[in-house]
């Protein structure tokens, strides 16, 4: 054996138990209205347009990272090795490593969960990870009829057998089966199903508009002040989020017709409901040394998360109320308290979604039944809420919101300093809640 | 994208009807295929041959047109002419050292060796005139021949064809801080070789570098150096950013978050980074050095900074309003004078380093005017003396920091190419190369200015706009 050969053997390293993972920054494109800016862009064009960005702001041109995890909730089967030949078509060197993960709405802060876990582990140094959504560009299968004809079809050994597979398809079979945003045991809407959740709790229209009008002027003003300029890269001709309305009002929101629910309780209308969008977001995490070897800065280090579900189809509990508990569990893991959180990044699936977890951890019968507690959660500070917008501003490109979230909140806590912390919490269709603590560098 | 007008001239009709064909000049390191030549006017002059020298070249001795050198030429039916005496081959360039040009009557010198020289000249060829800062040359007859050096220079300049140049140097020799071979190398090896491809019929002053010699010429001058541009997003900064990669630098490259597709993709294909930023905040200088002091270290400092993002809100100054007027000069003059404010700056990390360098882009608007652009020349001419006054500045010139300009004419750009055709053709016919230059153009000029063998240059403009026939 060559010497050469022989110091290649990788040598069994002992590894620190677990050590950080720091988010090192991120980089999103501005997101699209569905139809909009980015109607014919695909999934794959968007999330290598985020991963240059990200590798443009940070130099990491023909450089090679642990590995890049990232995922889409509305896929084309074409799309089966999305990330992978997303960072082939991007700056990083084509030995990156990368895979799918999918975990609806959330997919994005799952894949950052799944790398910085990689990274407290020892098995990465570092890793991208992210997620990607078209509602403009979403997949559209045929129906069953007509996929039997096809099938049919193809396998024709002569002519005749061919056209006689085709013939049999009825007109009815070629009308496409688009992808609905329903839950397939309930058959309801995600806004169907929210409606009831807002009833149940009682969340008033005036202040489910309050919270759209204040996510549309914090995300205004954070554009204006250029709190995106490093972590967001403008994309085909946007250079903002397309739904952004800087001067919407109570008074303007007021005047739209209720979409979800019915009669007098009905209360979810298009301006406090998160519109379909286009997007892509990334973020780098990676260990300190990592960061350090490089100059690259260090934001916020990855505490700890948990991801809970709910048994939403026996109506048990409401489809999006599974953060409500995730979050205690993981408080009581961390001995943490709801108030001691400097900043909450709560995903703006409906207004009323928000309100509703937040009446819940108020609750004293909800944290006594249904979480155990002897006490509830208590009140946030609302101050702290969303403090650069949310989704119903940005928009929710559905896997791509948790990395829009983690990397604004880790800028917004290294803006605090070290020791700040901050809450994320993200529903997801399914019935489940991903969330996640952050702590300021 | 195939220009309408390329594909016009380069058109067999197109050239049967006498449209003129655009010679593809030569660019980038190249020096001239054919040797260079060196003649002196006026006296034997040092200066040049030392500097050629410098420069490892070995010139031939020029050709002398007078009537005991010219030979008769018999044609074919029998007729004969005198001609001067002609090269054995075609020369790449002739260099005319006319330091020591005084009187008028010296003046036939320079014609007796431009005579054969232009009849040899090869394509993209090369004259270059190097002469006195005639107000430095003493005697109102000295003065006066070395003002003449000027017309001549520029007339030659439109005189030439297949893509040749012809430009002035002007040096000091008898002021108490005379122009050295090594002050001059790098502005000689800029003119010889391609990278000029699309300067002429200029006029370049050259100083001397102070105590600190310059260092000498190198191919790759910005190996392990931090450049900054701004608007490196397209156009020309996209150009500017690659030509300095190229020569080894490390590019922060600046733009507008709205321009971050562009600019992610400039700063991926060479390696560099990305920063983006207005450069109209208030705090962009501070956070142009931050992002060099954090991303190289804290004792890491800037070589050249590169102002050329620029905007232009076109408008008959009688319909000009007060906000399309200021947005104009903010972008184009005020934010850069508070940047640089901000850099220069001593103990700041990620500061300019002494020896580092500031070059702006100006226009040909800023000398000259345009029509609907007066907001736009405002800025472009306040530049030029913005320049001017940081090149004469003491404090800088102590630290070896200098302070030029480019003056850009029409340079085929994405947005160049949405002027309308009949204009467009005009615009880039109405000078000496026939043709538009190309953003690689204006980034040559632009690394030539920065090189750190370019030492003693400050307070300058060149014009990149091969020789436009009409303005100042
Ligand atoms: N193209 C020409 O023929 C020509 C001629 C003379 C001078 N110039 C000058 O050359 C420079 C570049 O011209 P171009 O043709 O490449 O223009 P361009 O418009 O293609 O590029 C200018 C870049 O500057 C950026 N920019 C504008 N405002 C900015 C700001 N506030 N902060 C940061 N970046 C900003 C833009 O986003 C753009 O990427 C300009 O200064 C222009 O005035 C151009």
């Amino acid at each position: 054996m060559s010497e050469q050969q022989m110091t290649s053997v990788p040598q069994p390293q002992t590894v620190p138990v677990p050590r950080d993972a720091v988010i090192v920054g991120g980089n999103r494109i501005p997101f699209g209205k569905a139809g909009g800016a980015y109607a014919s862009a695909s999934n794959q064009a968007m999330l290598t347009a985020a991963l240059d960005g990200l590798v443009a702001r940070f130099g990491l041109a023909g450089q090679q990272v642990g590995e890049v995890a990232a995922g889409a909730v509305l896929k084309h089967s074409r799309d089966f090795n999305l990330t992978r030949e997303s960072v082939l078509g991007s700056a990083l060197a084509p030995t990156t490593p990368a895979y799918d993960l999918q975990q609806a709405c959330g997919t994005g802060l799952e894949t950052v969960i799944q790398v910085a876990n990689k990274i407290r582990l020892g098995q990465l140094d570092s890793g991208i990870a992210g997620g990607v959504d078209s509602a403009s560009d979403a997949p559209i299968a045929v129906g069953e009829g007509l996929r039997k004809a096809l099938i049919k079809a193809n396998a024709a050994r002569t002519p005749m057998q061919r056209v006689k597979a085709l013939a049999g398809i009825r007109p009815g079979d070629l009308a496409p089966e688009t992808p609905r945003n329903a839950e397939p045991r309930t058959g309801l809407s995600m806004g169907e199903h929210q409606a009831r959740t807002a009833l149940q709790w009682g969340v008033p229209r005036e202040a489910q508009d309050e919270l759209a009008v204040a996510s549309h002027h914090h995300l205004a003003r954070a554009w204006d002040s250029g709190f995106f300029d490093d972590l967001a890269t403008g994309f085909l001709r946007l250079s903002r989020d397309e739904g952004l309305r800087p001067d919407t009002s109570v008074e303007r929101l007021a005047q739209l017709q209720p979409v979800f629910g019915r009669g007098e309780g009905a209360t979810m209308t298009a301006g406090n409901s998160t519109p379909l969008s286009d997007g892509a977001a990334v973020v780098l995490l990676s260990t300190r040394e990592w960061a350090a070897e490089r100059h690259l800065p260090v934001l916020a280090r990855f505490v700890d998360a948990e991801v809970a579900a709910v048994d939403y189809v026996s109506g048990d509990e409401g489809l999006l109320m599974a953060p409500a508990y995730a979050v205690p569990r993981l408080l009581a893991r961390r001995g943490l308290t709801l108030q001691d959180f400097d900043c909450y990044e709560i995903h703006e699936a409906f207004a009323s979604t928000v309100l509703a977890t937040l009446k819940a951890w108020e609750s004293e019968e909800f944290c006594r039944d249904r979480l155990g507690l002897d006490a509830p959660l208590g009140r946030i500070d609302r101050d702290r809420l969303n403090v650069n917008g949310s989704s119903l501003a940005a928009g929710h490109p559905f896997a791509a919101t948790g990395g829009r979230i983690v990397a604004t909140l880790a800028k917004l806590l290294s803006e605090k300093g070290p020791g700040s912390r901050g809450l994320v919490s993200i529903c997801a269709a399914g019935g489940q809640g991903v969330v996640a603590i952050l702590e300021g560098c | 994208m195939a220009d309408i007008v390329q594909i016009l001239t380069t058109n067999p009709l197109a050239r049967q009807l006498g449209v003129p064909q655009p010679t593809d000049l030569r660019r980038g390191r190249e020096l001239p295929s054919g040797p260079v030549v060196l003649a002196t006017a006026g006296g034997p002059g040092s200066l040049v041959r030392q500097t050629l020298d410098l420069l490892g070249i070995n010139p031939l001795d020029a050709l002398v047109d007078t009537p005991a050198t010219r030979v008769t030429e018999t044609d074919e039916e029998g007729r004969t002419r005198e001609v001067p005496p002609s090269y054995p081959s075609r020369i790449g360039a002739i260099v005319l050292d006319a330091t020591a040009l005084t009187t008028v009557e010296d003046l036939e010198q320079v014609r007796a060796v431009l005579r054969p020289a232009l009849r040899s000249l090869e394509a993209s060829g090369r004259v270059v005139v190097v002469g006195l800062e005639p107000d430095t040359a003493g005697a109102p007859t000295a003065v006066a021949s070395q003002q003449a050096l000027q017309g001549i220079t520029r007339t030659v300049g439109k005189e030439l064809r297949k893509g040749a140049t012809a430009n002035l140097v002007l040096v000091d020799l008898l002021t108490g801080t005379p122009t050295t071979a090594a002050d001059l190398a790098s502005t000689l090896s800029f003119l010889l070789e391609g990278r000029s491809a699309y300067v002429s019929g200029e006029i370049l002053h050259v100083g001397h570098a102070g105590d600190a010699a310059a260092p000498a010429p190198a191919r790759r001058p910005f190996e392990g150096q931090i450049v900054v541009v701004t608007g490196a997003g397209r156009g020309i900064g996209a150009a500017i950013a690659e030509t300095f990669a190229r020569d080894g630098a490390m590019v922060v490259a600046v733009d507008v978050a709205a321009g971050g597709e562009g600019l992610s993709k400039v700063a991926n294909r060479i390696g560099g980074h990305a920063l983006q930023l207005d450069i109209t905040a208030p705090d962009a200088g501070s956070r142009i050095a931050g992002h060099v002091a954090q991303r190289f270290g804290e004792a890491a400092r800037i070589h050249t900074v590169v102002h050329n993002a620029g905007i232009t809100r076109d408008k008959l100054l009688v319909n000009t309003d007060e906000e399309r007027w200021a947005s104009v000069l903010e972008v184009n003059l005020a934010a850069q004078i508070r940047i640089n404010a901000v850099l220069l700056e001593r103990s700041l990390p990620g500061g300019l380093d002494d020896g580092g360098r500031i070059v702006t882009v100006s226009s040909t608007t800023g000398l000259a005017g345009n029509a609907g652009q007066a907001s736009y020349a405002a800025s472009k001419a306040g530049l030029l003396g913005l320049v001017r006054a940081m090149g004469a500045d003491p404090r800088l010139a102590e630290r070896g920091i200098t302070v030029n300009a480019v003056a850009p004419g029409v340079i085929a750009t994405e947005m160049w190419g949405k002027v309308p055709l009949v204009k467009r053709e005009l615009g880039q016919r109405m000078n000496s190369l026939q043709q538009a230059g190309r953003p690689v153009d204006v980034a040559e000029a632009i690394a030539h200015l920065a090189d750190p063998a370019t030492a003693a240059v400050t307070g300058q403009v060149l014009r990149v706009e091969g020789q436009l026939m009409i303005g100042a």
